[in-house]
């Protein structure tokens, strides 16, 4: 059976709230049903079939289409199931996710994969601050799963991380991985400046010297790192065809810090090819 | 029954439960990883003094690999969960982790576990890194040659100790040749390790002894220069008796490693010295696996 399609009817003004729409929520409910849920949008409670044309269908992959980028918070909370977002999404996409799958087709603002404790998020274009982060106020953010980003991630990916994977094929902003506590962000493109401040414990992987680094790196020389061959085969697993620097036996600078918090971080950066 | 003129007595081996893991050891080049494997394995050949009997089951390319790399699996299998997990522990630590260039990872997945990784990091100091990629989690030791990579733990199972048969040929030369046939054959069956040297055990033994504190003593109804002296089971061509001991992850792996080793072991023939075909049991009172000879190749 195919996917249960909601169509947004016409561009929303305002944000909306769109962590109800969950598979696991949606599952079993028939097509009244479904229309009838209410969503938020500032202080205002809309049924979702005033904002949405529903194309019933298996719930288990949740399809939302047309103008998409004002949803946010969409998979808030998610245990279950697949959403795919045919266009851009909204802010703390994927927030808190617990499992599932999460594909956006296009971009996506701030705080997407906060809190998430597992699952995957794939992001085909870029995505805002605090990717991976933690909100607000919190003390931790990622502690699981993995999120995947086609292009550019903005200021303080990974922030307060945690556990699990992030990877960036484009470029990312400033304090990549500030005050990660441990896991994996990995940034091919060039970052800006000051990558790893803060940084307890964990590994940031960076596809090129960043705009600049904190003093508070210790430079370890240059190595072979064999545990790179079992992160390769890892994001391969999550679908992801790149080619992974230091996968290949070839050599990466290791720098530790930062050592204004215990110096047990590690940033690895791949060597320009000669 | 008749094997190309060697008898196939009817009989049966008996088995005991073990627990049994399965390990991968991975290196930069295949030779390093066979170095580990078997400075791991070495004096494994009996629980009774060993502490575990472990085996090299088979090579493994880079492309079965963890980490991409030749690798070689290893089963290894003890009397229980606690005994195994320390074996684990002490072979790994001083044989994998202390050569050159290896990776050491679970080659099972199961219910439950022993520490692997888990028990060795400590030698890193404080030093260790752990990486959680998916459901595994990693430990990254710093040593010498760079990092150590090891699995934090590795699958427990049910395994299958105690499988084995008897040659019976009319010369050491013979029963030797044929146990180095089966032997080869048998290494092709997944699941299976024959854990004593090369594969054979030379010294079968019997329950018990006429010295006080000896649990196990020489086999003497199947040593040939006892003929005459004690209660024999052998005939008068048979002058050498050797056995092939197996311990399997499954019943089925311990069953086709049997026949294909026992029909191995036949094709040499009357003509190649090889007499008949045995298997040790103790009455089928104490193991809950028996490995019936005539129905194996049946």
């Amino acid at each position: 059976m195919s996917a249960l399609v909601l169509t947004l009817r016409e561009a929303p003004r305002r944000t909306i709230d769109a962590s109800p729409l969950l598979p696991e929520r949606l599952m079993g409910l028939g097509k009244r049903q479904i229309a009838g849920l209410p969503l938020h949008t500032g202080n205002c409670r809309i049924a979702l079939g005033d904002l949405f044309t529903i194309a019933p269908g298996e719930a288990e992959t949740l399809v939302l289409h047309g103008a998409t980028g004002r949803l946010d918070r969409v998979g808030q909370g998610m245990t279950r199931g697949a959403i795919r977002i045919e266009g851009d999404a909204g802010a703390y996409l994927g927030h808190a996710m617990r499992g599932g799958q999460i594909f956006v087709e296009g971009s996506t603002d701030l705080l997407a994969g906060c809190a998430m404790t597992g699952g995957v998020l794939r992001i085909e274009g870029d995505t805002g601050d605090f990717l991976g982060g933690a909100l607000p106020g919190e003390r931790t953010g990622m502690t699981g799963g993995a999120v995947l980003v086609g292009g550019r991630a903005g200021d303080r990916a990974g922030d307060a991380m945690r556990r699990g994977l992030i990877l960036v094929q484009g470029r990312a902003g400033d304090f990549a991985a500030s005050r990660m506590v441990a896991g994996t962000l990995v940034i091919l493109g060039r970052c800006g400046a000051d990558p790893g401040f803060g940084m307890k414990r964990g590994s940031l992987l960076l596809g090129e010297e960043p705009e600049h680094r904190l003093a508070t790196f210790n430079d370890n020389g240059r190595h072979e790192l064999p545990w790179l061959r079992l992160l390769a085969s890892h994001c391969a697993g999550l679908g992801w065809s790149g080619r992974l620097p230091g996968a290949d036996g070839a050599r990466l600078r290791r720098l530790s810090g930062d050592l204004a918090n215990g110096g047990k971080g590690e940033i690895l950066i791949a060597e320009a090819p000669a | 029954v008749n094997l190309n003129g060697v008898l196939i007595e009817d009989t049966f081996a008996e088995a005991f439960p073990m627990r049994a893991t399965r390990l991968v050891v991975t290196a930069d080049k295949a030779a390093w990883a066979r170095t580990a494997a078997l400075s791991m394995t070495g004096f494994a050949t009996s629980v009774i003094a060993c502490g575990c009997e472990a085996g090299i089951e088979r090579e493994l390319s880079p492309d079965e690999t963890p980490d991409g790399r030749p690798g070689i699996s290893v089963l290894l299998f003890g009397m229980s969960s606690k005994d195994l997990a320390k074996q684990v522990q002490n072979r790994v630590g001083q044989c994998v982790l202390t050569c050159a260039s290896t990776a050491c990872f679970s080659g099972i997945e199961a219910e439950e576990s022993l520490p692997l990784g888990k028990a060795l990091r400590y030698f890193a100091d404080g030093f260790q890194i752990a990486k959680k990629l998916g459901s595994k989690r990693y430990w990254r030791l710093p040593v010498m040659d760079g990092e150590f990579v090891v699995e934090d733990t590795t699958g427990l199972v049910k395994g299958i100790g105690g499988g084995n048969f008897l040659i019976l040929a009319t010369s050491r030369p013979a029963a030797l040749a044929a146990a180095e046939a089966a032997v080869v054959v048998m290494r092709e069956v997944p699941g299976v390790i024959m854990p004593f040297p090369g594969g054979i055990v030379r010294s079968g033994s019997k329950v018990g002894s006429k010295y006080k504190g000896l649990i196990a003593s020489t086999n003497d109804a199947y040593c040939p220069t006892l003929k005459g002296q004690t209660e024999t089971r052998l005939g008068e061509p048979v002058e050498a008796v050797l056995e092939i001991v197996i311990d399997g992850l499954w019943e089925d792996a311990i069953s086709r490693a049997t026949a294909a080793g026992v029909r191995a072991a036949c094709a040499l023939g009357h003509e190649g010295g090889v007499v008949a075909i045995s298997a040790g049991n103790y009455g089928g009172k104490l193991g809950p696996h028996h490995f019936h000879l005539h129905k194996l190749l049946a």
